[in-house]
C-alpha cells in the first residue's frame, strides 16, 4: 500500500521533471542504436576504401571517412556497442563490489566496519586513472580487461552510500521484527535491507554508467583501450588527433557522440534522485 | 593544534602501509609472474631484463619477504632503474618531471578558485535566476564532456584554425635565444590550453558545490538574525556568510587532487608536456614496470599529502575542528 503511494508519487515527479525526460530519451535512442547497428548502419565499420581516404562529409558519408576510407558514421553506430557495455559491465561489477562491502559494513559495524571503511580511504588515495593505467599496463588492453579494470577501481562511493543506508535502516523496526521471528543475517541483508537501499544505488549506478563511457573513451583515445580494428568513440578521436589539422570531422562527431551519451545518464541519475525525493534537490 | 597535526600524521600510517600494499597486489595481478608477462607481451625483452626483474622485486623468495625487501627499498626512494634504453635511476627521471606537472595543477587549482567560487556564490545568492539556470546547464555540461575531446576542439579552434596558440611542449623550440619578455609570453602562451583543459572538470565540480555551500549557510539562523539588525545585504552575504560558506570548500578541493593528478596524463600526453603524466603514458606504452610502480606510489602519497595540507587548513580556519 505505501509502496505503491510512493512508486505513483515517484512518477509523478519523474514525468514533470524535464531533465529527466531529456537523459531517458537520449537512453533510449542510443539503446535502440547499439541493438540495430547491424540494420542501421550504412556501411560494414570496417570497409576499407582507398579511394575515400579522409573525404569530407558529403550525401555519401554524412559524417565523413577516416584515415582508411571507412565511413566515420557506421563505425560510430558500432562503437556505441562498445560504450554501452563497458558502461553497464563496469558499472555492474562496482555495484555488486561495492554493494556486498558496503552491506557487510553497515551491518556488522565494529571493526569489519572499520576495517573496510580503511581500505576504501586507502583505495580513493590512488588517482583512479593511474591505478587503471598501471593494471592494464600488467594484464592485456582488451574490452574485457577493461570493463573489469574500470569496475573494480570505482566501488567505493557505492560502499559508503549502501554503509550510510544499511546503519540507518537496520535500527528500524521492521528490521527488528524480521530479527524477532528469527531470520538470519543473510536472509535480513539481502531480502529485507537491501532491497529499501536501492534507491540511492540505482542513482550511483546511472552516473556511474556515464563515468564508466567517459574512462573507456579516455582510455580508447589514449591508445590503451579498446584496439583497433575495433572501432569505439575514443579510438576515431585518436585518428582525429593525428589529422588534426585536415580532418576536423573525425574529431568533432565521435565527441559529441560521447559528450550526448554521458550527459543523457547524468541527466537521467539526477533527474532519478531528484523525484526519488525532492528535498535533496540542489 | 599540534596535537591534532599530530593525530592527523599517525593516521597516515596505515593509509601508507595499506597503499604499498595495493601498489604490491597490482604488481602480481599479472597472470604468471611479472618476468613471465614481460617475455612474452615484449619480444624485445631479453633473458637479462628477466634477471633484472628477479633481481629488483626478488621474485624468487616467498610473497611476504618481496614486499618487505620492495618496501625498505621505497622508504629510501630506491625505485630501481628504468627499463628503457637510458636506464636511469627511476626516482630520477621522476623527480626532474614532478615539477611541471604540480606547476601546472596548482595553476589549474587557482583557476578553478577564482572562477568557481564567484560563480558558486552568485548562483545562490540568485538562486533560480537566469544566471543560476545558465551556469547550472553549464555545470552539467563540464561534468560530461570529455576533456581531451575539448582539447582536441580547442586545439583545432585555436591551435590550426586561428593559430593563436601552440598545441604542443611548454616552450617554443627558440625558447633559450628569445629576450626574457618575448620568452614569458612564450611560456604563457603554450600554459594556456592545457591549463584551461585540466581545470574544466574541477570547474563545474566546485562551483556547484560552492553554491550549496552557500545556499545552506543563507538559510541558518545566524543569517537572520545580521539581516534582522539591519545589516546591509552585501555585508551579510560577503562577511556572514561567505566565511562560513568556504569550509567546506577546502576539504573539496583536498578531495579534487586524485583528480587533478590522474587527469595530467590525458593532457600532458596531448599537449606533449614533458611531466609526470605523460612519463607514465609513455612507462605504460613501454611496459616499463619499475617506473609505473614508482609514479603509482607517489601519485598516492601526493593525494595522501593534499589530503593532510585541506585538513590541517580546515582546522586552522574553524576551531570547532581541532577539539573534536
Amino acid at each position: 500500500m505505501a509502496n505503491s503511494t510512493i512508486r505513483r508519487d515517484f512518477w509523478h515527479r519523474f514525468s514533470r521533471n524535464k531533465m529527466a525526460l531529456a537523459g531517458s530519451a537520449v537512453v533510449i535512442l542510443l539503446f535502440f542504436v547499439s541493438l540495430l547497428a547491424p540494420w542501421i548502419s550504412p556501411y560494414d565499420p570496417g570497409e576499407i576504401n582507398l579511394q575515400m581516404i579522409l573525404s569530407s562529409p558529403s550525401g555519401i558519408h554524412p559524417f565523413g571517412t577516416d584515415q582508411l576510407g571507412r565511413d566515420v558514421l557506421s563505425r560510430m553506430i558500432w562503437g556505441s556497442r562498445i560504450s554501452l557495455k563497458v558502461g553497464f559491465v563496469a558499472t555492474g561489477i562496482a555495484i555488486v563490489i561495492g554493494g556486498i562491502l558496503g552491506a557487510i559494513a553497515g551491518y556488522y559495524g565494529k571493526w569489519v566496519d572499520a576495517t573496510i571503511m580503511r581500505f576504501v580511504d586507502i583505495m580513493l588515495c590512488f588517482p583512479t586513472f593511474f591505478l587503471i593505467l598501471a593494471v592494464i599496463a600488467f594484464l592485456e588492453p582488451s574490452i574485457w580487461n577493461i570493463m573489469i579494470v574500470i569496475g573494480i577501481t570505482g566501488w567505493m562511493g557505492i560502499t559508503r552510500l549502501v554503509r550510510a543506508d544499511f546503519i540507518s535502516l537496520k535500527e528500524r523496526d521492521f528490521v527488528q521484527a524480521a530479527r524477532a521471528i528469527g531470520a538470519g543475517d543473510s536472509r535480513i541483508i539481502f531480502l529485507h535491507i537491501l532491497p529499501n537501499a536501492m534507491a540511492s544505488v540505482l542513482v550511483a549506478a546511472t552516473l556511474g554508467v556515464a563515468g564508466a563511457i567517459l574512462t573507456e573513451s579516455a582510455l580508447s583515445f589514449l591508445g590503451i583501450g579498446v584496439q583497433p580494428p575495433t572501432p569505439s568513440w575514443g579510438n576515431i578521436l585518436t585518428a582525429g588527433k593525428d589529422n588534426i589539422d585536415i580532418a576536423w570531422w573525425l574529431s568533432l562527431y565521435p565527441g559529441l557522440a560521447i559528450l550526448i551519451t554521458v550527459l543523457g545518464y547524468n541527466l537521467l541519475g539526477e533527474g532519478i534522485r531528484d523525484s526519488l525525493d525532492p528535498r535533496l534537490k540542489g | 593544534m599540534l596535537r591534532y597535526i599530530v593525530k592527523r600524521l599517525m593516521f597516515m600510517v596505515p593509509l601508507l602501509i595499506g597503499i604499498t600494499i595495493i601498489c604490491f597486489v597490482v604488481m602480481h595481478l599479472a597472470p604468471g609472474s611479472p618476468t613471465d608477462l614481460q617475455t612474452q607481451m615484449n619480444p624485445r625483452a631479453t633473458a637479462e631484463m628477466k634477471e633484472r626483474l628477479m633481481a629488483m622485486y626478488d621474485l624468487d623468495k616467498p610473497l611476504h619477504q618481496q614486499y618487505l625487501s620492495w618496501v625498505s627499498k621505497l622508504v629510501v626512494l630506491d625505485l630501481g632503474r628504468s627499463f628503457s634504453p637510458d636506464r636511469r635511476p627511476v626516482a630520477d627521471k621522476i623527480l626532474e618531471r614532478l615539477p611541471i606537472t604540480i606547476f601546472i595543477n596548482v595553476l589549474s587549482m587557482i583557476l578553478i578558485l577564482i572562477v568557481a567560487i564567484p560563480i558558486g556564490i552568485l548562483s545562490a545568492v540568485h538562486q533560480n535566476s537566469l544566471f543560476d539556470k545558465i551556469t547550472g546547464v553549464f555545470v552539467f555540461i563540464g561534468f560530461s564532456i570529455p576533456t581531451f575531446w575539448l582539447a582536441l576542439l580547442l586545439m583545432i579552434l585555436f591551435g590550426v584554425n586561428l593559430g593563436w596558440l601552440p598545441i604542443s611542449g611548454i616552450i617554443s623550440l627558440n625558447y633559450e635565444y628569445l629576450p626574457p619578455l618575448s620568452a614569458f609570453i612564450d611560456l604563457i602562451k603554450h600554459l594556456i590550453l592545457p591549463v584551461l583543459i585540466s581545470a574544466f572538470g574541477g570547474l563545474a565540480g566546485l562551483s556547484r558545490y560552492m553554491r550549496s555551500s552557500m545556499l545552506e549557510v543563507i538559510r541558518q539562523d545566524y543569517i537572520t538574525t545580521a539581516r534582522a539588525k539591519g545589516l546591509s545585504e552585501r555585508v551579510v552575504i560577503y562577511k556572514h556568510a561567505l566565511r562560513n560558506a568556504l569550509l567546506p570548500i577546502i576539504t573539496i578541493l583536498g578531495l579534487s587532487i586524485p583528480g587533478l593528478i590522474g587527469g595530467s596524463v590525458i593532457f600532458e600526453t596531448i599537449f606533449a608536456i614533458p611531466g609526470m603524466g605523460q612519463l607514465f603514458y609513455m612507462s605504460v606504452m613501454a611496459r616499463d614496470y619499475p617506473v609505473i610502480m614508482g609514479i603509482l606510489v607517489i601519485g598516492a602519497v601526493l593525494t595522501l599529502l593534499g589530503n593532510l595540507i585541506a585538513d590541517v587548513s580546515y582546522a586552522l580556519a574553524d576551531p570547532r575542528i581541532r577539539v573534536a
